[in-house]
């Protein structure tokens, strides 16, 4: 984790905000991200994020899901405890069905929201930097990262021209840290940039 | 933009030679299958029959239920399931007619229900006559059909109506509402008939001993899917012939998907059919799955479960493969096979008990897809591809998913 320098600018209709965001790109500067009130479709193309290994992740949860089950109820049956029930055999597959299936699910779904939450850094605790409080509201908020090659007035000057409005130069960190929203803790700013 | 399907002569002319082929292995089955084995011979045929007549009539179903959904994304290839429920009026003849000489034929070659002293002397039967009677049958049989041509012809002709209309706020809000109110009537039609009482009396009554209420659900499970397919795998050939502009990975993707969950949705409704009869474990329900699960079938049972479920599952999991032409048309064609297979052990246990190397229910499926491809691509060389004047035509254009 580290502090940077950004440059924040605000957008009021996402048909701004998507030839704004492609410019960006070809212009070479570094986009740190793209806050919206909402999911915009196609914006992950146009950020040219990569396709998300979220369904993968769920296979797996799945298939250990599907594991767990079948072993766990046929150790129990026919090693730990085995019973007679209605004289149907030690290992009655159909009977296994229905927990196997709900347990995939369970797995799947468990495992999936938890690698969610990790890869987009949520937890009670956890805290990151809120470049403008209506990024959540009623803006889209382009936050383009300040590198070496890149100068601040410039970008300033490309996002106005690209229709963006409110726009500011921030010191932020751009990782999360352990903190709460209703405390006041931004003495984490004090840190030198880009140490 | 290529607005106006001419069909091919290379389609043309192979649908006339699998429709050659489905009439050549008719007339060598009515010389094989003489007497005692004419029940292979009209097992076949209701075997096809109600197996294409359903999933051509899945087409019909596709419409009423995304119209009723206020779905957008499929206007663009709309005029593809339409011109595919073009086949349901002269299948369901094809049907009428081979039910009628099974019923009235004067021979208990598929239902054993239809000889009067039979039922007389059996308990089971003459307790379920008030239903299982010839009388019921026609009726029930005449009205469905009647009715599903009728809604299906209905839907067809407003949709073809529309492209003349001007494209003004009205003459939408017009369009969507009477299109709704007669696709709501669809569909209660149709979840009285293949959602309940039309599998029951044409294929479940073959074992009138047997009966399951999951059977009618399953039934439409097995035919809205491989129906599905059959959309999928038009769609895929009018757009690799350069028809369906606006059609694009985004739609296919759809389509995938519903193949996809109805695949298990299928295998749900199969497994709630089968476990809880394997759970009570009673003679008079667990007599149908003494031949398919422990007698000749077995082997056809559980290559009905790896083609309908495993296949389709693993293949259509990943989403490149439902965003590629070429692999959805490979997994429609594997689906429709499927079914077919799984109608052919619904059909073939009850009726000529013995496994056989299915030539002459193959022979006449060939023929049904020749018809199907006939009728089909006559229909959709009725009407311009896509429907101008609908109002989600431009969602579906932007579609995304």
């Amino acid at each position: 984790m580290a502090v940077k320098n950004f440059v924040v600018g605000l957008f009021d209709d996402e048909a701004v905000l998507f030839p704004a965001v492609k410019k960006v790109r070809t212009a070479g500067y570094k986009l740190h991200d793209v806050y919206t009130p909402f999911p915009v479709h196609g914006l992950d193309h146009a950020m040219g994020l990569r396709e998300t290994s979220l369904h993968t992740a769920g296979f797996i949860y799945g298939i250990t899901g599907t594991t767990t089950a079948l072993t766990f109820m046929s150790w129990v049956f026919n090693v730990d405890w085995p019973l007679n029930i209605g004289g149907k055999p030690h290992f009655p597959l159909p009977a296994f069905i229905p927990i196997t299936f709900e347990l995939t699910v369970l797995f799947a779904a468990v495992g999936m929201v938890m690698t969610f939450c990790y890869l987009c850094q949520l937890m009670p605790g956890v805290k990151k930097h809120i470049f403008h409080p209506r990024q959540t509201d009623d803006k889209f908020v382009m936050v383009i990262e300040l590198t070496e090659k890149s100068n601040a007035e410039e970008i300033k000057r490309f996002l106005n021209e690209a229709g963006a409005h409110d726009i500011n130069e921030q010191r932020a960190e751009a990782g999360w840290w352990y903190g709460r929203y209703d405390k006041n803790d931004e003495d984490i700013y004090a840190r030198p940039a880009n140490a | 933009m290529k607005d106006q399907f001419v069909v091919p002569a290379r389609l043309k002319k192979t649908s006339f030679v699998l429709m050659g082929v489905g009439l050549l292995t008719l007339l060598i089955g009515l010389i094989a299958f003489q007497g005692e084995n004419a029940t292979r011979f009209w097992a076949g045929l209701l075997q096809n029959s109600s197996f294409f007549l359903l999933i051509t009539l899945a087409s019909t179903f596709f419409i009423a239920a995304t119209t009723l959904a206020h779905g957008g994304w499929q206007i663009a290839f709309r005029r593809v399931p339409e011109a595919i429920s073009m086949a349901v009026p002269a299948l369901a003849a094809i049907l009428f007619i081979i039910v009628m000489i099974i019923v009235f034929g004067g021979k208990e070659h598929i239902y054993h229900w239809v000889n009067a002293h039979h039922v007389a002397e059996d308990k089971i039967l003459t307790w379920k006559s008030a239903f299982l009677n010839k009388g019921f049958y026609t009726t029930a049989t005449v009205l469905t059909l009647g009715l599903w041509i009728f809604f299906t012809l209905k839907l067809r002709n407003m949709s073809i109506e529309e492209d003349g209309w001007d494209l003004k706020p009205e003459t939408g809000r017009k369009l969507l509402w009477r299109s709704t109110v007669w696709c709501g009537g669809f569909i209660v039609i149709y979840a009285l008939s293949v959602g309940s009482t039309t599998p029951w009396v044409w294929l479940m009554s073959i074992d009138a001993h047997w009966f399951s209420t999951m059977y009618s659900w399953y039934t439409f499970a097995s035919s809205w899917v491989s129906g599905l397919s059959l959309i999928a795998l038009f769609v895929i050939y009018l757009k690799k012939h350069g028809y369906l502009t606006y059609v694009n990975e985004e739609h296919l993707h759809d389509l995938g998907k519903f193949i996809f969950a109805f695949s298990i949705f299928w295998t749900y409704l199969w497994f709630s059919q089968y476990m809880l009869i394997w759970y009570a474990n009673m003679p008079e329900e667990t007599e149908y799955f003494q031949p398919r699960v422990w007698g000749e079938w077995r082997p056809i049972f559980f290559l009905n479960l790896l083609i309908n479920f495993i296949t389709p599952l693993l293949f259509l999991m990943k989403r490149d493969t439902k965003r590629n032409y070429t692999s959805v048309a490979f997994i429609a064609v594997v689906v429709i096979a499927g079914h077919w297979l799984d109608f052919w052990q619904m059909v073939g246990p009850g009726t000529y008990k013995h496994l056989v190397f299915p030539w002459y229910e193959l022979g006449l499926g060939v023929g049904f897809v020749g018809l199907i491809i006939f009728l089909v691509a006559n229909a959709l060389t009725k009407a311009p591809l896509v429907p101008k004047n609908h109002p989600y035509l431009k969602e579906s254009i932007v579609h995304h998913t």
